[in-house]
């Protein structure tokens, strides 16, 4: 085989607005991967969220919708179930999914619905400049945390693949993170399996990413890709905390 | 012989294709793009081994790599 | 002669929309519509429909976004505060020109208010309860019949100006039970295909919908275009009933169950036949050219409404001052009584004839 890589034909050629080494850069890339591999442009519909992926309807080609901020599940639910035979996913900031939107995530998960939930935790709010997160860490410091997350006041970080992971009807809930090339392959296979649930009917998938925001993690963005497995991994473990196919096997 | 092929125009820079080439195949360019960064060049083609892991962290999908036919 | 069946207001609601082509209803519960998701969680089923009980109203509406993005015939129902919650979506479905039909059987409030009949929500419904500049086509039903009719009709101005409708109902035209009369439903023979719909980017350039603009100018060049949607829509959509408004000399304006009162009392020939009834069907597109015109013939106007005086505001402004135009309200759940309206238009109507002397 020879080895070569081209621009997956799913990504349109424009220059993304993201920061440079930015993780919705990449997820992306990978998201485009896997709908050329499985050859289903024809037939996936994205929910882009409100966060700095709100535009992402302009790098990805193909159906897209735009979802009020955190509703982005229920729209996509409104879409899955029109068009059952549609792949259906749902891309997410932290502050879109595990704050505002956890009402919506929760219960579609519950549903079961059959979509795929794409996560992108980066620990803060990228969109709206830097503010803590219902996923930011016990004593880091955002624009809205000076003082550093306190967890007396502001509880620990929200962990949803864990959370969600315990909901019968989910299908598959993993946790991966953009760290090196070797875990960004991995979370290519977990989007390629999570797009294979949904395609397969299993139900509810969502792949949580530790995602790199170099901008508002104040770090070059190879300090902030490693910070991903140094600091980030303390709080959010990777796994696979559900798997239709090992039923109850927790990594 | 493969052949690296950086995109000026999408690369931002940001420097993890240097960071993550096992053969120091890429290095960061002196020269500045139209995007006003300094890009990813190819150091030395001939050192790449084809692992694809610049391709792989690239936030902007900036890296072509094929193989060229042996022409000599 | 079509069968005329025995149902609650919110039945026929329901059932009109299902006739319509509805198959996709989400809903929270809250009373007065509850007949509404149990209805549609009985007959959705049989038709191959979707019912889906939604977590909240904000999921509700999303839920409603995605379907009519996804192309489909679409609607939810609520109540008040449920109806508050809805505004995120409702400005998103404008925004974004989605059609998609919400129902409101109004209630008491503010706040958690009451459970009784109310129309205190007309503000939010015409003048728009969520944010930035846009416009619902809003029909405000007085019968049960209407609830069927007015529904169906909901669908096809939905699709045909890719705008939301609310069907603005209250807790006794959504509770009261009235024989309908069936007929089958027709779209449209010239509704376009929905091109813009998410079906998957299978052989066609891809599909979006969305209301973000972020460049500068395209916000408000799409602001511009929606506009005069809304002018178009204005000019052509507004619907209204009359009674006996020629010879009258006082105009009852009034709608859904206040409007039931004024016709009682019309009707019956009450002070000689100098009141009439002016009736708006459509809230947006209000009938103020109408309402103008018989203001320039000299009548006055009596706008009888439960509420602390919301749609009387629109009256006015179509009436700038040129005749008086009296107001008679009860807020808080209480329901209009044709003693005191008729109390109030005898008033209306004594001012009137001392102005003249
Ligand atoms: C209803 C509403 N509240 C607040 C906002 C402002 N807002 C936009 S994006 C955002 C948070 C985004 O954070 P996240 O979801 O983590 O995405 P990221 O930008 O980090 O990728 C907020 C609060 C909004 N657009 N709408
Ligand atoms: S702010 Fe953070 S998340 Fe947003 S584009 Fe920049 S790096 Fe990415
Ligand atoms: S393919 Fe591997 S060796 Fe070649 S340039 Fe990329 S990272 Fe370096
Ligand atoms: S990873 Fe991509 S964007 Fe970053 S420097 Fe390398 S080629 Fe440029
Ligand atoms: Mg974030």
């Amino acid at each position: 085989m020879s080895i070569s890589y081209r621009r997956p034909g799913a990504l349109i050629d424009k220059v993304t607005h993201y920061c440079p080494g930015c993780g919705h850069g990449i997820a992306h890339r990978l998201i485009a991967e896997v709908i050329d591999e499985l050859d289903i442009r024809g037939r996936t519909i994205g929910m882009a969220p409100v966060g700095c992926a709100v535009v992402a309807y302009d790098y990805l080609d193909i159906d897209m919708c735009e979802a009020p901020h955190g509703r982005t599940p229920a729209v996509a639910t409104g879409v899955k179930r029109a068009l059952p035979e549609s792949v259906v996913f749902s891309y997410q900031g932290d502050g879109d999914l595990a704050a505002i939107g956890t009402a919506e995530i929760i219960h579609a998960a519950n549903r079961g619905e059959n979509i795929t939930v794409i996560f992108i935790n980066n620990a803060v709010y990228g969109m709206t400049g830097g503010q803590m997160a219902p996923t930011t860490p016990e004593k880091v410091k955002t624009t809205t945390s000076p003082y550093g997350r306190c967890t007396e006041t502001e509880g620990y970080p929200l962990k949803v693949a864990e959370l969600l992971a315990g909901l019968d009807r989910v299908a598959y809930s993993v946790r991966v993170m953009m760290a090196s090339p070797g875990d960004v392959r991995a979370v290519r296979e977990a989007l390629l399996k999570a797009f294979r649930c949904q395609m397969e009917r299993r139900g509810f998938s969502i792949v949580e990413i530790l995602s790199p925001c170099p901008t508002y993690w104040k770090l070059d963005p190879v300090e902030a890709f490693r910070h991903c497995a140094k600091e980030m991994t303390k709080v959010f473990p990777l796994g696979v905390y559900r798997d239709w196919e090992e039923t109850g096997a927790n990594q | 012989m493969l052949r690296i092929v950086i995109d000026r125009k999408h690369c931002k820079g940001c420097g993890l294709c240097v960071a993550f080439c096992p053969k120091g195949a890429l290095c960061m360019a002196t020269s500045i793009s139209p995007r006003g960064v300094n890009p990813a060049e190819v150091r030395e083609e001939a050192a790449c081994v084809g692992c694809l892991n610049c391709t792989v962290v690239c936030p902007d999908a900036a890296i072509e790599i094929c193989e060229l036919e042996a022409a000599d | 002669m079509p069968k005329k069946v025995l149902m609650t207001g919110n039945e026929a609601m329901a059932e009109g929309a299902i006739r319509a082509g509805c198959r996709h209803y989400y809903g929270y519960p809250i009373t007065p519509q509850n007949e509404v998701p149990e209805y549609m969680s009985r007959r959705m089923p049989e038709v191959d429909g979707v019912f889906l009980q939604s977590e909240s109203e904000l999921a509700a509406i999303s839920m409603v976004l995605g379907s009519a993005a996804a192309g489909k015939r679409t609607m939810t129902s609520s109540s008040s505060p449920g109806i508050s919650l809805k505004q995120e979506g409702i400005s998103y479905l404008a925004g974004s020109e989605l059609p998609a039909v919400i129902a409101n059987v109004q209630r008491g409030g503010p706040g958690l208010g009451d459970i009784g009949a109310s129309q205190a929500d007309y503000f939010q419904a015409v003048k728009g309860g969520g944010h930035g500049d846009y416009r619902m086509i809003v029909l405000a039903p007085d019968s049960v019949q209407e609830m069927a009719d007015l529904t169906t009709l909901a669908f096809d101005l939905a699709d045909r100006w890719r705008i939301p409708v609310m069907i603005l109902a209250d807790a006794q035209v959504g509770q009261m039970m009235e024989p309908v009369e069936w007929h089958e439903y027709r779209p449209p023979p010239d509704l376009a295909a929905k091109q813009w719909a998410l079906t998957g980017a299978s052989g066609r350039p891809r599909n979006i919908v969305r209301s973000f603009f972020l460049y500068p100018g395209l916000l408000e060049e799409h602001n511009l275009r929606l506009q005069r949607k809304y002018a178009e829509i204005a000019s052509s959509q507004v619907r209204l009933e009359e009674t006996g408004t020629d010879g009258a000399d006082v105009v009852i304006v009034a709608y859904g169950s206040s409007a039931r009162i004024a016709r009682g009392l019309v009707s019956e020939g009450a002070e000689g036949g100098r009141l009439g009834l002016l009736r708006p069907v459509t809230l947006w597109p209000f009938p103020s050219r109408r309402i103008r015109e018989l203001a320039e013939r000299g009548k006055a106007f009596l706008v009888a409404e439960m509420s602390a005086g919301q749609m009387v505001e629109d009256v006015r402004l179509a009436v700038e001052g040129l005749t008086p135009v009296g107001f008679y309200g009860r807020m808080g759940g209480s329901m209009l009584t044709t003693e005191e309206m008729a109390r109030e238009a005898a008033r209306m109507l004594e001012l009137v004839a001392g102005g003249a002397a």
